[in-house]
């Protein structure tokens, strides 16, 4: 079903009695749930362009492409550097904004400037008994009753059906900049993110491939800004990690550098990890134990991203990663792949209950993506 | 603003009930004489007081859970309170209510630069955060301006801003992780010294949420090394659109300054009377602050002139040094002071849309004719986040009641065009009734059905945020 707007979408779920398989562009298929599927990807368009209050509205469906396109023309970018999965998951099709606040997609921005739901402003959507609620609004500062958009981003369509979305936007920048380390193992690179992460500098990207693209092992400190700026801070940034190992700075956006646009969305969007078989778990974790926890994974490889804190784990099929970590300060996901454990991290037992009282009340007959981000096993035993 | 009739069977109850508490605090954590509980009557919102059953100062989670478990088996309602700097009544007690204060909860529990946090117990100030990591250059970067006094609980209860929240973000955006105490007493653990997630954003949801799903008792928040440097420029204009203009063409450029603040015309008068910061006087006044080293400030501040030289300043005027940018922005940090210089005020909090503010700022100044209480504009342009100041004299019968009655009407304009009841503030009690101008029943419904998953009985400070009616069935049940 792909209801064309907010009422009809309204009436269908009001009138339904089955499950219901909610996607935005299907491009991101997380998780196991059945049901009749629902896209939201005909309620499209952009329904309100501020750009000096630095604020979109757009309806759920809308395009990512052609929401970064009307951006573009505006010097504007959503800066919280949404990943694209369909390289990593294989799947085709057109990302949608919805998409996107469902599932929170941030990319290594968000070490900086924090993730999508930090830029995430208001929604309206649809619960799980047909009825429309908003919540938040268009302006960047809003306390006003409870906050059910950081609620609904990263909810996965389980606590309603996204219509439209209000987030906060950022300029582009003029230049970018890159401080490359070279040949760092994991320990020491995660200290020297930490040193860059830890300056006044400023890096909107810190990431490390124990095996880059080119096979050696690379640390990336990304710098953004004006190009006098971005040179200054990359000259600093280079003094202040001199003492980890070998250095190099790119400045400006070169062909196939590792500080390239391209370079960038090659972290981004985990390409090392796309035509490689094995299962992708992506392990949100505390950056000064992140060498440690990959250790003694046994993975196939690994990646860093937000200067440790994001590690992306390309696992052999079938691994139970989270008995392998053991308890952590963090948590796991399994983004790719079928492992009979549970999809998303098991909360405790409180945090469980809280959750299971707000998915009761949100959606009284369990219809929204049943199954979806709860403490099952993917698959069956 | 009406409050709840309190309960007779509680305050029938009050010797049993604080002889329990004292069975689980030290003697003097539990505050029962009815001349020592008047400390708590009131907030920062004082034009309304009501002196609580009796106050409990714990001094860690295992406390605060003792307390909450008791408060709940005898069906006590209870009041959260950080360092009652609310302008909103958030921390406003009934008459049945125990009031439990965080301020003996002040330890740092951890600091880690590193990864880039610390922990603390949340009745820590705000400025004493900061004050924990600047020896290692490090600072905590939302600054409500009541920093020095307000406590990182009240500041997470209300999701407070600041004056840099531009670039930094508000509380939400900055908070990692929470120890906090439900209701019942069960103790939970949700996010930590990692980002996001991995579940629903259950921290999202109780940043804000004004101490009524639970009560937050330790904190986890990020920390930023502080940039190399700051400074400001002023500029004058002769008119509001002119320097909303101004705002919008700087953020279009590019530069993503750290803040922008905006004053009107009474407010500089107010505040060269009581500062004497040698502010121009015009009908527009912005400080704009950029950050970063020497040259880094250079160009970007160059930029900002250029575009505040092209539509024509009455005054432009960069600081050249840290005594110069003092004496910019000491009027902007004196303006609420001075304010009260004058009469007593009310300030409010709505943001708008930053398009709307020539608009906005000139439907408050008729207002202010048809009310006849005088009104001055002074806030964060770069967010749109107002600051009505209202001036009204609380010792004359009926001002009081008009000048909410005109603060009513600017919330009402806020929310007509886009925007919304409260920035920073929060709605405690004092936009409590006002709720449904920017939402549809079915909204308020959604908010109140995730206090029933936290709190079924709508003991924790119930009587906030939520119309009375709107709420009374559930407070009643």
């Amino acid at each position: 079903m792909t209801p064309q707007s907010e009422a009809e979408l309204a009436e269908i779920i009001a009138g339904t009695n089955g499950p219901l398989h909610i996607t935005g562009g299907g491009t991101r298929p997380i998780g196991q749930t059945q049901g009749t599927g629902l896209s939201t990807s005909k309620m499209s368009g952009i329904t309100l362009y501020e750009p000096g209050a630095l604020t979109i509205v757009a309806k759920a469906g809308t395009p990512v492409a052609e929401i970064e396109a009307e951006l573009a023309k505006e010097n504007q970018r959503l800066a919280f550097e949404p990943m694209d999965h369909r390289g990593l998951l294989g799947t085709k099709g057109e990302p949608t904004i919805g998409g996107v606040v469902a599932a929170n997609v941030s990319g290594p921005r968000r070490i900086a400037v924090g993730a999508c739901r930090d830029f995430a402003l208001g929604v309206r959507f649809v619960d799980g008994s047909g009825t429309i609620i908003k919540n938040g609004g268009r302006v960047m500062k809003n306390v006003t009753g409870y906050d059910l958009v950081k609620l609904m981003c990263g909810s996965y369509g389980t606590m309603g059906v996204l219509t439209e979305v209000s987030l906060k936007v950022l300029p582009d920048v003029e230049t970018t900049g890159c401080v490359l380390l070279h040949g760092l193992d994991d320990a020491t690179a995660i200290r020297a993110m930490s040193a860059a992460l830890g300056s006044p500098f400023e890096a909107t990207g810190v990431a490390h491939f124990p095996k880059s693209m080119h096979g050696d092992p690379v640390t990336m400190i990304r710098i953004e800004g004006f190009e006098k700026s971005v040179t200054y801070r990359a000259d600093k940034l280079r003094d202040l990690l001199r003492s980890f190992g070998e250095t190099s700075i790119q400045i400006g956006d070169t062909d196939d550098g590792y500080g390239s646009k391209k370079g960038w969305a090659w972290v981004r969007d985990v390409t090392a990890f796309a035509d490689q078989p094995g299962d992708v778990w992506r392990i949100s974790a505390k950056p000064s134990e992140a060498a440690a926890l990959t250790a003694g994974l046994g993975a196939n490889a690994v990646q860093y991203d937000w200067g440790g804190g994001l590690i992306w784990a390309l696992m052999p099929d079938g691994t139970d990663l989270r008995g392998k970590l053991g308890p952590f300060d963090g948590h796991a996901t399994l983004i790719r792949g079928k492992v009979n454990t549970p999809t998303f991290h098991p909360e405790p037992a409180p945090l469980a209950a809280i959750t299971a009282g707000l998915r009761e009340k949100f959606d009284p007959r369990g219809i929204l993506n049943p199954g979806l981000m709860q403490a099952k096993p993917a698959v069956a035993a | 603003m009406e409050m709840p009739a309190p309960s007779a069977s509680v305050l029938s109850r009050k010797d049993k009930i604080v002889e329990r508490l004292r069975a689980v605090l030290p003697r003097d954590a539990v505050i029962s004489d009815v001349s020592e509980t008047r400390a708590y009557e009131c907030d920062a919102l004082t034009a309304y007081k009501c002196p609580p059953l009796c106050a409990v100062l714990p001094a860690n989670t295992e406390e605060v859970a003792a307390v909450l478990k008791i408060c709940h088996e005898m069906g006590v309602p209870v009041v959260p309170r950080g360092s009652g700097t609310s302008l909103a009544g958030g921390a406003l007690p009934t008459a049945d209510s125990v009031i439990l204060g965080v301020a003996k909860m002040n330890a740092v529990i951890e600091t880690n630069y590193d990864d880039r946090y610390i922990r603390v117990q949340t009745g820590r100030t705000n400025l004493s955060v900061t004050g924990a990591v600047e020896q290692n250059g490090f600072f905590y970067a939302p600054d409500p301006s009541s920093q020095l006094a307000c406590a990182i609980a009240g500041n997470i209860a209300m999701n407070s801003g600041g004056a840099h929240c531009l670039k930094y973000g508000v509380t939400t955006n900055n908070l990692m992780g929470v120890t906090m105490v439900m209701m019942d007493g069960t103790v939970v653990e949700i996010g930590g010294a990692h980002l996001d997630a991995g579940g629903l954003d259950l921290l999202g949801l109780i940043c804000g949420s004004e101490g009524q799903l639970g009560v937050v008792t330790e904190a986890t928040l990020r920390i930023l090394h502080k940039p190399e440097g700051a400074r400001p420029v002023l500029m004058g204009y002769d008119s509001s659109e002119v320097a909303g203009q101004v705002v919008t063409d700087i953020i279009k450029a590019g530069v993503l300054p750290v803040a922008i603040e905006f004053m009107d015309r009474p407010c500089i008068e107010a505040t060269e009377a009581f500062a004497k910061a040698g502010y121009p006087m015009c009908e527009a006044l912005l400080i704009v602050e950029v950050e970063g080293s020497g040259d880094e400030i250079d160009y970007q501040l160059d930029l900002i002139m250029k575009i505040a030289a092209s539509h024509n300043p009455v005054e432009l005027r960069q600081a050249k040094d840290a005594d110069e940018a003092g004496r910019i922005w000491l009027g902007r940090k004196s303006a609420f002071g001075a304010m009260g210089q004058i009469n007593d005020y009310m300030c409010l909090d709505g943001t708008i849309p930053v398009s709307s503010l020539p608009f906005v700022l000139k439907r408050i100044g008729e207002m202010s004719k048809e009310f006849g209480l005088d009104v001055g504009n002074v806030f964060h342009a770069g967010d749109g986040n107002m600051h009505p100041l209202i001036l009204f004299d609380a010792n004359k019968p009926g001002d009081l009641e008009l000048c909410e009655e005109f603060g009513a009407e600017i919330l009402k304009l806020c929310v007509e065009v886009g925007g919304c009841l409260t920035g920073e503030h929060g709605v405690g009690i004092e936009k409590r009734d006002l709720m449904n101008v920017q939402f549809d029943p079915q909204d308020l419904e959604a908010q109140m059905a995730v206090k029933d998953v936290f709190d079924p009985a709508w003991l924790l400070n119930a009587a906030k945020v939520f119309p009375l009616a709107t709420s009374q069935s559930r407070r009643a049940a």
